[in-house]
């Protein structure tokens, strides 16, 4: 049995809402008369709401963490996701010790090193070399560590020619190049890693991502990572979290999770019955999928909308994509000007009917998008996620194998031919 | 029952000086140090010669104002002398309590993202000041051996043993701004009210110590107020071991020393409490 690493026991952190001023006096003397002489429980702490950023509450105190209990074992790469406002950044501040919980602990076996943003404590006129051993100091490394990695953080940045100029002269990708650098080759036991990889150009994200699976896999420390990138927490976190309003909704497989992460945000937004044109002239009445029937991989499929006119739409364009549950295009099709289909004018009740005659999409679900653009580039509808469509396994390739889409996105027609040449 | 190397809590202890991981972030507090020491001058052409030419002006504006205009007594030395050496004391207490007194606020941005011991900063604050400081008294030495040299002044300027005081004075003007400014700098966190009662108080507080003037100038009841001031004993010191001329006395050093210990204490207890939450109210 592998050993858990950090431990967190009934973790919450209230926050005060609205500024602070001569009304936050009296809160504070009230507290301190409560606690310090009285001996009471703090009274401020009875009264905090669920945090939720969208609805007005009565409470000016709210809960961002709410009695959060987990276990870290040693080697595990978790991902935190949930949407903004959830805690994720609240919790990760509270295990860097950037501030305490309000109630509850966390126990920590080993060295800890929290990367919430990149290049903390760069000074502008500092040279970037300088500005290396500064910053990997502030992150807890020595002088020594630091000079024996210089030559591989510099190499890694790839800043190389700049490294002697002051960094107010970096552009801003070359900041976040160095910064990431030294991060890099940081050696903790424990990382902790907040949403830092969504700057940087592609290229750079992609080697970002390769030294975090690297260190994760090759090194087996202990990864905390937050994103609100599925794709990439899919790639690196074998396990996920999912905060909502301060709790933990649900933890398991990074798959199951993120699919449940989905399913909520969905089922909360219900985009079925709300998708029209700014105007609202134009909406969307009624979908149909495969006439009722349940999709099938490599099968027929049949998707039918009911759109409504109320004024005369001359040449739109109907747009219908596929995408996956992180967000990634897997299906773009439209009538104008991809499929070359001339739909003319539009006016009433119009129904669009977009036949595939084989669904090649590995079993599993997937996000359905319905746009409609008018000609010079214009949406009148943005492609909006519609729903979630649900693709059951079929033996496509006859083998009696399915293809699922955690395997394969895609199913293709194939066939191999194996001979011994000379 | 595992043993676990750290325990986050909602609340520390009173004292929790945590010395052991203070030490192991050495290696920050000396590059804070150096950061804020070349930062300053990075792209000047004097670059630390600029740490003269500050004490020098203020100085020679003091000496025509209060010594010219206003004939203030200077205790017999030449008047350089006695403001020079008011200046560079008194320059490195309050740049200690200004600079440390908005540790939180000032530092915001890098505490809110990573975590190290926080005193290391107002500690590189007081060090850097040291470096500072040092410039600055080579330059006193300066001016004081070239008027030792040509002689022909009220008091000879031959030192006192009390010069060896010197270290002990210098570690009660950090003791003293760095208590002070950690006070301070808690309490800002929340109540921004004291940033603009700091501005006034140091302005204030330098009339009360004896900088433009000897203490031996002053009497009755006012000379009382001005020896409640920490700071006198140690402008006085230092005067009266470079020069002989000027007052000294055990009890009036010890007062400073006391003062220093107990700000010390005040200022880490606040500093220790604070620190732990300060980002949510800052």
């Amino acid at each position: 049995m592998t050993k858990t690493i950090i431990k967190i026991e009934n973790l919450s952190k209230q926050y005060r809402l609205g500024t602070i001023g001569t009304g936050t006096i009296a809160h504070d003397l009230n507290r301190w008369w409560q606690t310090n002489i009285l001996k009471n429980p703090d009274p401020y702490l009875k009264i905090g709401e669920a945090n939720d950023r969208a609805h007005k509450g009565m409470s000016e105190y709210v809960w961002a963490l709410r009695d959060i209990n987990l276990d870290i074992k040693e080697g595990d790469v978790v991902g935190i996701i949930g949407k903004n406002g959830a805690g994720k950044s609240t919790l990760l501040k509270i295990l860097s010790r950037v501030t305490a919980p309000t109630t509850g602990s966390i126990k920590v076996n080993g060295r800890l090193g929290s990367l919430l943003e990149v290049g903390t404590g760069f000074h502008p006129e500092l040279t970037g070399r300088e500005n290396i051993f500064l910053n990997g100091a502030i992150l807890g490394m020595t002088k020594a560590e630091i000079r024996s990695k210089l030559d591989e953080i510099i190499d890694f940045s790839g800043c190389e020619r700049y490294i002697d100029t002051p960094v107010k002269r970096y552009s801003s990708g070359m900041n976040v190049r160095l910064g990431f650098a030294v991060a890099a080759f940081l050696e903790p036991e424990i990382l902790v890693v907040d949403e830092v990889l969504a700057v940087g150009d592609a290229e750079f994200q992609k080697k970002a991502i390769g030294k975090m699976q690297d260190v994760s896999q090759n090194h087996g420390r202990t990864v905390l990572f937050v994103s609100h990138n599925m794709a990439s927490i899919n790639k690196l976190c074998p396990k996920s979290i999912i905060l909502k309003n301060g709790s933990i909704l649900s933890e398991g497989k990074s798959n199951n999770i993120i699919e449940e992460y989905i399913y909520d945000n969905l089922s909360e937004n219900t985009l079925n019955d709300n998708i029209q044109s700014k105007d609202g002239t134009v909406k969307l009445v009624k979908i149909t999928i495969n006439n009722g029937k349940k999709l099938l991989t490599g099968k027929k499929a049949n998707f039918e909308f009911d759109i409504y006119f109320a004024n005369l739409v001359k040449n739109p364009a109907f747009i219908i994509a596929v995408k996956s549950l992180s967000d990634e295009n897997i299906i773009f099709l439209s009538t104008e000007p991809i499929s070359g289909h001339y739909v003319g004018d539009c006016k009433g009740k119009t129904r669009v009917s977009l036949s595939i005659e084989s669904l090649n999409l590995g079993a599993g679900n997937y996000l359905l998008y319905f746009g409609i653009a008018l000609p010079k580039i214009q949406f009148l509808i943005e492609p909006t996620k519609v729903c979630s469509i649900d693709v059951q396994p079929f033996d496509v390739y006859k083998s009696g194998y399915h293809i699922h889409n955690n395997k394969s996105l895609l199913t293709i027609d194939h066939s191999w031919q194996v001979k011994s040449i000379k | 029952m595992e043993n676990y190397t750290l325990e986050i809590k909602p609340k520390s202890k009173l004292l929790d000086l945590n010395l052991k991981e203070t030490w192991k972030y050495r290696d920050l507090l000396f590059l804070f140090v150096r950061r804020d020491f070349v930062a300053i001058y990075k792209q000047t052409v004097l670059g630390p010669l600029w740490f003269f030419i500050q004490p020098i002006l203020t100085s020679l504006m003091q000496l025509v104002i209060f010594n010219n205009i206003a004939k203030i007594p200077v205790d017999g030395m030449p008047p350089l002398v006695f403001y020079l050496s008011g200046n560079v004391m008194w320059q490195y207490f309050s740049s200690c309590l200004t600079l440390t007194s908005n540790t939180f606020r000032g530092n915001a941005g890098i505490f809110g993202k990573v975590y190290f011991p926080r005193v290391i900063t107002p500690l590189s604050m007081v060090i850097s000041q040291l470096l500072k400081f040092g410039v600055q008294l080579s330059l006193f030495l300066a001016v004081w051996g070239y008027f030792m040299i040509i002689g022909g002044t009220e008091v000879n300027l031959i030192p006192s043993w009390h010069i060896v005081l010197l270290p002990v004075l210098i570690i009660i003007m950090a003791g003293l701004g760095l208590g002070a400014g950690m006070l301070i700098s808690a309490l800002t966190t929340k109540y921004r009210d004291f940033t603009f009662l700091l501005t006034f108080a140091v302005q204030l507080m330098m009339y009360a110590t004896p900088v433009i003037y000897p203490l031996s100038f002053v009497e009755g009841k006012m000379k009382q107020i001005i020896m409640l001031n920490p700071m006198t004993g140690i402008v006085e010191t230092f005067r009266y071991g470079f020069t002989g001329a000027g007052t000294f006395s055990w009890e009036l050093l010890g007062y400073s020393i006391v003062f220093m210990a107990v700000l010390m204490f005040l200022g880490t207890v606040v500093f220790n409490k604070v620190e732990k939450t300060f980002m949510d109210t800052v």
